[in-house]
């Protein structure tokens, strides 16, 4: 999100999925396991393609389901996505094909970010990422020569040291082409959680508050001092991978976790365990004794999707009704009344004991107040404090309103496809980005590639799909993705299990033979405690996102004894 | 532009749309079970077949396409005797269990049967030919004895999920539905998407996870989002006393239609889980007022002994509690380490499996309540 509000004023999916599925001549997909993770985007791709002929080039290291529909599947080393990029960047120049138009009126910055690109020459390109120059050429022309061409990505671009240079560099690749602001175009980030789009939208960062407004913002600030009647702090707070070692570092003494699992989900669980184990107090909302509840001091019991009524926010910015199905379980509580809960009861500490260290808060300010009747309410003083949501609410919604943010006012239509006539921040800015190679490459010690990620039958750290008993029957433990050549290597005939290490820990797991990975690369997810592939990630962070090279690790396999 | 007449009503038609297109845009019924407006026609159940003037056989209305001065009677004599007929001779090929069935109250072939005031004729049922229950597919119970051969699974397979898992064999009386090259689903590739059950128009195809829970109008239906990936899927939650007992597709959403996803259909149990909280609780030396420094080496023990609290009366122990005693041990604490060691000695970690409403609170706590701005999520990761 960072690279594209660095290219374009804003991040977020740019289309929306019918319009990319239905109107896009070919498909660029760098990063994305589709088929599995939006499975159902992934068939709309699928029709396109089988149906209405649109052309497909994936760029993956690994063989995945969705290169079975393929016009063509570029096979780079993981973590040469910037060298991929430039390298076909370099023949669209060299063969002219760049929308000039397009880059003249919408865009600035070309010259520099063409000087970088001049520096990969297709033969250099595909010597970084293993794709042969032929290939390349290939690709460049199935892309620019069926446009609109809409790319799509996922975590396979974002999580890498260089995610946020990598996601500027395919910012770059569709101002080139001139595929932005266009129906069946655009640069498409799939956001992998139901709402993570709208944990974004709604302030869930450290640097902003909801709808993008910055921290650092004299005005923003100033605006909720005035809303909330307390004073705001002025300096960006802490990603979940600063607070995690802060923990350790004496930064870090209280958290207050709302249903997610560190254990599960963060880098180099060791790590993240030896730091839970001496925080000074740990509260987390859950609705299962996930791995983490084993380190909480407070456990409080929230509810599942099926027991809450409000809003969620799609990958493509749509903001849909979730609706209560059922009475909420045993003496759970909602989500939004326990926070609410805990908000009032500070406060009424602060007031209860004045002393120099407590916070002052004007329970006057117009929307100081905690005390709301339903989520409704809360979209209210949401519509209030929030511009890109100003204009959307329940009863627009249960009127079967279909909106999508940017929704201004209460009568405004919402806004399907971002940056058509201009970009959030003007001009369309061109980076000139380098690669860079991963944080940990391969050694005689440890001379495998590990990627990480989920499978179809899956979610994340698994505490609800593990408790699916259909789900655990088809996918029921951790497999090991491994290449038959090192399979062969390895001495792998018969035993199936291997011990996969890296400088972090390890892990012991069933192996499937296959070439989904090409040889020299294993494949592991976290979704099961026993052996989860966070035992071996490291915590080496993109410089501006701070977001983990969760895609390429060192690590050795073995056979286990 | 071309102008037709439908049962002596004067209609204008736009080329190229089939009979059966003109007919339902213009409120008109005729009967359909093998069609569906989201698969690609095949006119092969008959059970839409209309009386077209100067025909020499009835036609059916979902694969002809209207013409100039075209003249259709949807329901004359001959028409209804045929779909009778028609409807007949699948019911003399389908079981007679519609009292145990789990799809009946929304079965086509049941509905149109009562319309038509069909059964199966004294001449006779073929039977039981199939095995029932047929796939060991955890999620998708199949029984082709109740098929009537429409072929909606092998579109909505092909051309939905383009996945294209189910086919059809043999021919004749023996004709039948199979998964690849008759494997089992899951040896074709089959992805359990459930779409082939959403799709079939009878009980051949139906789900394991509920089977026999309830019928269609002894449930609920509640039309919400999905809790698992970014895409939004919208579908009906099935509730009978109060739980959760299925998911079925909602042919108005938004993103997907009647599409959904393995874990969308079928990844529901975990809200019944018995491990699901359901009261608060505190660690033990939260209660008894000592500090967690002191009570280290108690931790330490009760991790060796994994958690469980095995040495009864251990600090470390879990105490169900009611709300008030949790959350005001949680505000105290909060509010301490706040003024103790400051406001950004707090972390927050919002979630990104919550609402957008949730989600704000949480953003709201941290930075107007505690006065921090370390709140986020796992976005990263």
């Amino acid at each position: 999100m960072a690279g594209l509000a660095a290219s374009f004023g804003s991040g977020a999916m740019s289309n929306s999925m019918d319009d990319v599925a239905q109107q896009a001549k070919a498909f660029f997909i760098i990063g994305s396991n589709t088929t599995e993770q939006h499975p159902v985007f992934g068939t709309m791709l699928r029709r396109a393609v089988k149906f209405r002929g649109a052309k497909l080039v994936v760029a993956d290291p690994r063989r995945i389901d969705i290169t079975e529909f393929a016009t063509l599947h570029l096979q780079q080393k993981p973590g040469t996505d910037i060298a991929l990029l430039n390298g076909l960047m370099y023949i669209i120049l060299e063969k002219g094909w760049e929308d000039k138009a397009f880059i003249e009126e919408r865009c600035e910055n070309f010259d520099e970010f063409k000087a970088t690109v001049m520096n990969y020459p297709p033969e250099k390109a595909s010597e970084i990422t293993g794709v042969p120059v032929e290939r390349l050429y290939e690709a460049a022309e199935i892309i620019a020569q069926n446009k609109p061409t809409a790319v799509m990505w996922a975590m396979g671009i974002t999580q890498h040291i260089s995610g946020v240079r990598n996601v500027m560099d395919l910012a770059n690749f569709q101002m080139l082409l001139g595929n932005m602001g266009k129906p069946g175009g655009g640069v498409n980030p799939l956001r992998g959680q139901n709402n993570v789009q709208g944990a974004c939208d709604m302030g869930g960062l450290p640097n902003v508050y909801p709808a993008y407004q910055p921290v650092t913002n004299e005005e923003v600030r100033e605006k909720f001092v005035k809303a909330w009647g307390a004073a705001s702090p002025t300096k960006v707070g802490a990603v979940v991978t600063e607070m995690m070692p802060g923990i350790l570092e004496g930064r870090t003494h209280a958290l207050y976790i709302l249903g997610e699992d560190p254990v599960m989900s963060d880098p180099d669980t060791h790590h993240i365990r030896k730091a839970l184990e001496v925080i000074d107090f740990l509260v987390l909302q859950e609705i299962f004794p996930s791995e983490t509840a084993a380190y909480a001091d407070v456990l409080l019991p929230g509810v599942s999707f099926a027991e809450k009524t409000g809003t969620f926010t799609n990958t493509e910015r749509r903001v849909q009704m979730v609706r209560k199905a059922i009475p909420t379980q045993g003496d759970a509580r909602d989500d939004w009344w326990i926070t609410a809960e805990i908000a009032k009861r500070v406060i009424s500490e602060q007031l209860s004991v004045i002393s120099e260290q407590s916070r002052k808060i004007d329970m006057d300010a117009p929307w100081a107040k905690w005390d709301y009747k339903d989520t409704s309410a809360i979209m209210d003083e949401i519509n209030a404090l929030t511009p890109s949501y100003s204009g959307i609410t329940h009863a627009r919604l249960e009127k079967g309103e279909r909106l999508q943010w940017p929704c201004p006012t209460k009568d405004h239509p919402g806004t399907p496809i971002l940056h058509t006539k201009a970009f959030s921040r003007g001009k369309g800015r061109f980076m000139p980005i380098d690669h860079v190679p991963p944080a940990e490459e391969p050694t005689e010690d440890y001379p495998m590639v590990l990627s990480t990620g989920r499978v179809l039958y899956h979610w994340h750290g698994g505490q609800m799909t593990r408790r699916a008993a259909g789900l655990m029957a088809v996918y029921g433990e951790a497999l090991v993705e491994l290449n038959p050549e090192d399979a062969a290597r390895l001495g792998l005939n018969g035993n199936k299990r291997v011990r996969v290490t890296s400088r972090r820990g390890h892990i012991e797991a069933e192996a499937w033979v296959t070439d989904r990975v090409p040889p020299g690369m294993v494949y592991a997810n976290f979704h099961f405690p026993e052996a989860s592939a966070n035992e071996l990630t490291l915590a080496a962070l993109d410089p501006v996102s701070k977001i983990p090279e969760y895609k390429v690790a060192a690590v050795k396999v073995e056979l286990t004894k | 532009m071309v102008n037709i007449t439908i049962n002596g009503q004067k209609i204008e038609a736009q080329n190229g749309q089939t009979i059966l297109d003109v007919a339902r845009s213009h409120g008109l019924d005729i009967p359909t079970l093998c069609y569906h407006k989201d698969l690609s026609p095949t006119g092969n159940c008959r059970m839409c077949v209309v009386e077209v003037k100067g025909g020499r056989f009835l036609s059916a209305a979902c694969v002809t396409s209207v013409w100039e001065g075209m003249e259709i009677e949807t329901h004359s004599e001959k028409v209804v005797k045929d779909r009778k007929l028609t409807l007949e001779l699948m019911l003399a090929n389908h079981p007679q269990d519609c009292i145990t069935c789990d799809v009946s109250g929304e079965c086509e072939l049941q509905d149109l049967a009562y319309e038509y005031q069909a059964s199966a004729p004294s001449w006779g049922s073929k039977g039981t030919l199939y095995p029932v229950d047929s796939d060991p597919n955890p999620f998708i119970r199949v029984d082709m004895n109740r098929c009537i051969l429409c072929r909606r699974c092998v579109l909505a397979c092909g051309e939905i999920q383009v996945r294209d898992v189910w086919g059809v064999a043999k021919r004749g009386f023996e004709e039948v539905i199979v998964a690849g090259a008759g494997t089992s689903m899951l040896e074709a590739r089959c992805e359990s998407c459930g779409q082939c059950v959403a799709y079939c128009p009878t009980g051949a195809l139906s789900n394991k996870m509920n089977y026999g829970m309830a019928r269609a109008h002894q449930v609920k239906k509640v039309t919400t989002t999905c809790s698992y990936c970014g895409v939004g899927c919208q579908f009906d939650l099935l509730v009978k006393n109060n739980k959760v007992i299925g998911v079925q597709s909602n042919p108005d959403a938004p993103v997907n239609g009647m599409a959904l996803c393995v874990k969308g259909r079928y990844g529901y149990d975990y809200i019944h889980h018995p491990d699901r909280l359901v009261k608060p609780r505190v660690r033990r030396y939260l209660l008894e007022g000592k500090n967690k420094s002191d009570i280290r080496e108690a931790i330490f023990d009760n991790r060796k002994s994994n958690n469980e609290s095995s040495n009864i009366g251990s600090p470390w122990d879990w105490v169900e509690t009611d709300w008030d005693t949790a959350l005001n041990i949680t505000a105290r604490k909060l509010d301490g380490t706040r003024n103790t060691f400051g406001a950004d000695s707090i972390g927050v970690l919002t979630s990104a499996k919550c609402l957008n409403e949730e989600n704000y609170l949480m953003n709201k706590l941290a930075r107007q309540v505690l006065g921090t701005n370390n709140i986020d999520h796992c976005a990263r990761l």
